[in-house]
């Protein structure tokens, strides 16, 4: 197992250095540079920002500079905010971000395989079409939607949640997780049911009942590992999906996370900062989708005979 | 920034599924269909999907305004009897922009849900059944391209090829397909150790014929599933795209788009609100409803009488 | 199949998440920022965007703007009702009869927020960095008034001494300018020419460094009426009263906290339940809502800024006037102002706003006039909008604009029955391609940075970075530049009238309206005067709920 393993982190750093130079020469060719402004600037002025920030220099020769800091740790300064490094913001979203798709992540996943759950030990009955009908709603309202919508319901008109910030006064981590949260709570569920259901038809599970063991029992000692396969298979992206999905949550609400800067950067050119936020993502990715691969193996134990 | 897909109607999916069910043995298909209608939820979703289909195909001649027709005195105003659903801001029928707004979301969604659906699968399965080496060099390129900064990706795509509908498609379906990937590869994985694949290689079936014929039907159902989340999750995602001005331009609209604008003035005016999003929801119930029908109808191991592969 | 399911199951998660919601949403959620900062002297805006940096050399915006006005001060300050320049940090000043010198004479009092003496040398040294090349500050052109400043910012010349700006002793400051330049006084209130602290950016870094760590919480040495007390990312910038400041008396306010806020619906949401004194603007939709039902909690005041088209006048039919006229002709103003935008703007027909410091754009050829529209179009050779070629309208992404863009579509189908394809795209992609000329028509809004009519007018030059439509224009161009060199008020005005009928006449922009500031403000908040640069000077405001 552990040598799966590090094959995986291994295979990560062709991945990532793909990824690193792909990006590099994309963001150079999008149109529009990161100083251009309103205003355009005096030649003058322009001259003076690129030699300050080594764009002057040929493309490639830039690359290779990028390479060299960056193996050396260094990401370079933002070009957004020329006070800080890419470090240091990045640093400064990441234990928000992640702690806000961590409580997403929960309801999601405590809410969307209870559900999914519920509705396939029945099919086809009220105890299905309930909890699936939530989810569809769910997946009609989207984060854009939903989040304005209980900003209205608890936030102005209850007046039971404050309507932005992130722990800077009580209850204001609700709204932003439970947004956040369902529209993945809602696939899960689904995804779940039809797993679920998959599983449920299979011969060891009939002959589970026809043992006599209840229907918890056999949904939580047998069919519930098999069942969430799809899930599992989901959760990799979902969750790197979480933290850049963020970012509308975190406008929503006012939040100071990473999301933001992950998408202010694109639109902003902020060459360095694009750079940064990828190779993060690039990293968690690969990271997220050994461990939906793991914990496949894990609850498929007939994945791990073969080899 | 999820996003999801779907086949190009409903009707060309299925005979997809057609072909394959026929290339199982019998006609398989003809005993889903009958399984189908005899499921009452499903047939209703499959109307109703009919029926959404149909008002967008006639809808130039069944508008009752032109959608760009603004009437800048009126201004938003709610359903009435010359305005149905009310105007927008602008002084402009919402039903009319509606049902325009439906032919544009409704092409998306299904188109760029096939991209997704062809690519996905053929890559899952062509992943997960062979592994090895060559499982992981496909599922590396899959987390390669979850990891590029999509918006200057769809920046550079408009610069390079100009703004068009193909390109649309194209840019959601590139997305889209990842998931689908991981999903079905995970799926084939777990079917590959099953012993009726062991059997069929026996036999001497090739791997195409075996993924064909023993693992595609397996898989139908977390597929059908997956692919009914994509159309509205691809519906919404062509509003971001149009953002970066890929999309449809205005003054055309989709749903996706008008339900984005809507939310921003849901305490004025909010019907410009909810009949969009009523309209999404309906076509999502109805495609689940439809989707469930068809796993179950599909599924090898519900045929009546004559067993599916496992017995 | 299953029977037996476990119903109870379902019952405590949902029993649970109601409870949960219900004990949070019981507990109090406490005094509001309003109600508390109205107690404590805190003020709280929405602010915008985060700032690029507080370091009054580097930074562009205006978000910067409201906050370093509340950390800094220049020679001159700004009357908060009419911006005219009152004494800041220096407390006279003589200009010479040629209005080419200028002496300031600086305060004995004025000290920086650690208790060093604001000095003439810490202009003096504030302003070589501005023009250091290495230090690449994109304001950098504000102070080109001065006398070699330019090149000495390009580089061709290397000793500072050569620029036109001396310390006499450590109290008087001479200044000497390239020409007449009658704003200057304006330029100065400007955060661009606002001095900082030497030995402080030095103990950070360079003197042209770039981003050092000296704009920091708890390194930031200003001169201001506040002080930087806390800048936390995206989230909050709070600033507190600074005792070391000159005029400390004058100034009423504890503290002030800026609030950056990219998404406006949230900052309106955020006023609305008292979190924030005031919003930087307002979501147009919610416009006629507090109008009619809390006109007390609105207020639109005109700002000095025009929102207009541009037409490429490189490209057929654009290159003829009688088109771009024609265009302009058949644009409803008063019926986007009324339907879409709704924020009480003034429909513009020339390009420089009207009272613009004393100054009225000349009658212009342009008004709403569908008749003539026709007629000019039909010259041009397109009766009836017959064989006119489908243009582009290019605008960066926002609902504002497209709303406008939608409406003049529509007016130019209807009035001239012409056909234009609407264009979105991101900003930095329109920015390219207008920069580029790769548009037919595009979306433009120009806000001024300095209460005069040339900061309007210079952007049409032929070489002006600005122009952005490939229109040239020798005579205009002679003009703007002999009113640079005019000292006499009415003869430089006379001159730009001149300057800006050629500008109606050839009409390579379409003015559509000038801007108004509709922000939302709690009535606590005293002495915050409308203004045409929403300039708020902090020192005079101070909270009192009635």
């Amino acid at each position: 197992m552990s040598k799966i393993i590090l094959a995986r982190i291994l295979q990560g750093i062709p991945v990532l250095l793909i990824v690193v130079t792909a990006t590099f020469f994309l963001v150079r060719a999008a149109p529009g540079g990161p100083f251009d402004a309103e205003r355009s600037l005096p030649a003058e002025v322009v001259k003076n920002l690129e030699k300050r920030y080594n764009l002057d220099a040929p493309v490639l020769d830039q690359y290779v500079d990028y390479l060299g800091n960056l193996v050396r740790g260094d990401f370079g300064p933002s070009f957004r905010y020329p006070n800080r490094s890419v470090t240091e913001l990045i640093a400064t979203g990441v234990p928000i971000t992640f702690e806000l798709a961590f409580y997403a992540a929960v309801i999601a996943l405590l809410i969307g395989v209870a559900s999914g759950v519920i509705a396939s030990v029945r099919p086809n009955s009220l105890q299905d079409y309930l909890p699936m009908s939530l989810a569809m709603t769910g997946i009609c309202l989207p984060a854009f939607l939903l989040g304005p919508m209980l900003v209205l319901i608890f936030g102005i008109w209850l007046e039971w949640l404050p309507v932005s910030g992130w722990g800077y006064s009580p209850g204001d981590k609700i709204l932003p997780s439970v947004t956040l949260g369902s529209a993945y709570a809602a696939y899960i569920a689904r995804l779940t049911r039809a797993g679920m259901l998959e599983v449920l038809l299979q011969d060891f599970i009939r002959t589970a009942r026809a043992k006599g063991l209840s229907m918890p029992g056999v949904v939580f000692r047998h069919a519930l590992r098999g069942g969430l396969a799809p899930v599992v298979a989901f959760s990799g992206p979902a969750v790197a999906g979480l933290l850049t999905g963020s970012f509308v949550v975190e406008t929503i609400f006012q939040i100071p996370g990473l999301g933001r800067f992950y998408v202010q950067a694109a639109f902003n050119r902020d060459y360095t900062m694009i750079m940064g936020t990828t190779i993060l993502l690039s990293c968690l990715i690969v990271m997220l989708n050994i461990v939906a691969d793991i914990f496949a193996v894990w609850m498929n134990p007939r994945l791990r005979q073969a080899k | 920034m999820q996003k999801l897909t779907a086949p190009e109607n409903m009707t060309d999916s299925l005979k997809s599924l057609e072909h394959i069910e026929f290339e199982g043995g019998r006609s398989l298909w003809n005993d889903a269909w009958i399984r189908l209608k005899r499921n009452r939820l499903a047939m209703f979703g499959f109307w109703v999907m009919l029926f959404l289909v149909s008002i967008s195909l006639i809808t130039p001649w069944l508008a009752p305004y032109g959608y760009e027709i603004q009437d800048l005195e009126l201004g938003a105003s709610g359903p009435s009897l010359a305005h149905w659903l009310g105007t927008d801001t602008l002084g402009r029928d919402l039903l009319t922009r509606l049902m325009y707004g439906g032919r544009v979301s409704l092409l998306v969604g299904f188109a760029a849900t096939a991209v997704s659906l062809v690519v996905g699968v053929l890559w899952g399965i062509v992943a997960g059944y062979t592994g090895g080496s060559v499982d992981a060099v496909m599922m590396r390129i899959v987390d390669i391209l979850y990891a590029l900064p999509f918006m200057i990706f769809v920046i550079l795509l408009m610069v390079v090829f100009g703004q068009s509908f193909l390109l649309l498609f194209l840019a959601i379906g590139l997305v889209e397909w990842l998931t689908m990937a991981r999903i079905v590869r995970g799926q084939v994985q777990a079917l590959r150790r099953q012993d009726f694949v062991s059997a069929a290689i026996v036999t001497g079936l090739s791997s195409g014929q075996i993924m064909r014929r023993h693992i595609l039907p397996n898989i139908m159902g977390p597929v059908i599933v997956y692919i009914t989340l994509t159309i509205p999750a691809v519906m919404l995602f062509e509003a971001f795209l149009s953002f970066l001005g890929l999309g449809v331009q205005p003054p055309q609209s989709s749903w996706g788009v008008l339900i984005a604008t809507g939310v921003e003035t849901m305490e004025e005016y909010p019907w410009l609100l909810i009949f969009p999003g009523l309209a999404l929801s309906i076509t999502l119930f109805a495609l689940n409803f439809l989707g469930d029908g068809l796993r179950d109808a599909l599924d090898p191991r519900s045929a009546s009488g004559a067993g599916g592969i496992y017995e | 199949m299953g029977a037996v399911i476990n119903r109870k199951r379902r019952i405590p998660i949902s029993v649970g998440i109601i409870l949960i919601v219900f004990t949070l949403g019981g507990c109090d959620l406490g005094p509001t920022n309003v109600e508390q900062g109205n107690r404590e002297q805190i003020l709280h805006l929405g602010n915008g965007t985060e700032p690029q940096d507080l370091d009054p050399h580097i930074v562009t915006g205006v978000t910067e703007h409201n906050i370093i006005s509340a950390l800094l001060e220049g020679l001159v300050g700004e009357n908060p009702e009419t911006l005219e320049p009152v004494p800041g940090m220096a407390e006279y000043w003589i200009v010479s009869a040629d209005g080419r010198a200028y002496t300031f004479f600086i305060r004995e009092t004025v000290k920086w927020s650690n208790g060093d003496p604001v000095t003439a040398q810490d202009f003096v040294w504030s302003w070589q960095r501005m023009l250091s090349p290495a230090l690449a500050a994109e304001y950098a052109y504000q102070l080109y008034p001065i006398k070699n400043a330019r090149a000495f910012n390009k580089g061709d010349l290397l000793n500072f001494s050569e620029v036109g700006v001396k310390a006499v002793d450590s109290k008087i400051l001479e200044i000497e300018l390239e020409y007449p330049t009658p704003y200057f006084l304006s330029l100065l209130a400007h955060y661009s020419t606002f001095p900082v602290h030497p030995p402080t950016i030095l103990k950070f870094g360079d003197m042209d460094e770039r981003g050092s760590a000296w704009t920091r919480p708890g390194n930031f040495v200003g001169n201001g009426p506040f002080k930087l007390k806390s800048w936390r990312l995206n989230y909050i910038i709070e600033v507190d009263k600074n005792p070391h400041y000159w005029d400390a008396g004058t100034v009423k306010l504890a503290g002030i906290r800026f609030y950056p806020i990219d998404n406006i619906q949230t900052e309106e949401r955020m006023f609305r339940t008292g979190a924030l004194h005031a919003t930087s603007t307002t979501p147009s939709e919610k416009i006629a809502v507090y109008q009619s039902k809390a006109p007390h909690l609105i207020s639109i005041s005109p700002y000095l800024g025009t929102y207009f088209y541009r037409f490429n006048v490189t490209r057929p039919p654009l290159d003829d006037p009688r088109v771009r006229l024609a265009l302009s002709l058949a644009v409803d103003r008063q019926a986007i102002i009324d339907s879409v935008t709704k924020g009480g703007q003034i429909p513009a027909y020339s390009f420089t706003p009207p009272n613009t410091q004393g100054y009225f754009p000349p009658e212009s050829p342009v008004s709403y006039d569908l008749e003539y529209g026709r007629v000019l179009l039909a010259e041009a050779g397109f009766g009836g909008g017959e064989g006119f070629p489908v243009l582009e309208l290019l605008y960066n992404t926002s609902d504002g604009h497209r709303r406008i863009a939608e409406a003049i579509q529509q007016m130019w189908k209807k009035g001239l029955g012409i056909d234009v394809r609407l264009v979105n795209t991101d900003w930095k992609v329109y920015l390219s391609r207008t920069n580029q000329l790769d548009y037919d028509i595009s979306r433009a809004g120009w806000i001024g940075d300095y209460p005069d009519p040339n900061t309007f007018l210079d952007m049409m030059l032929s070489d002006g970075g600005n122009n952005r439509t490939g229109w040239r224009n020798n005579d205009y161009d002679e003009l703007i530049e002999r009113a640079a060199s005019l000292a006499d008020q009415k003869e430089r005005y006379q001159t730009f009238e001149q300057a800006e009928m050629i500008l109606d006449r050839e009409a390579p922009l379409l003015p559509i309206y000038t801007y108004t500031r509709v922000a939302l403000r709690d009535p606590s908040v005293k002495n915050w005067f409308p203004n045409i640069l929403d300039h708020h000077p902090y020192k005079y405001v101070y909270l009192q709920s009635d």
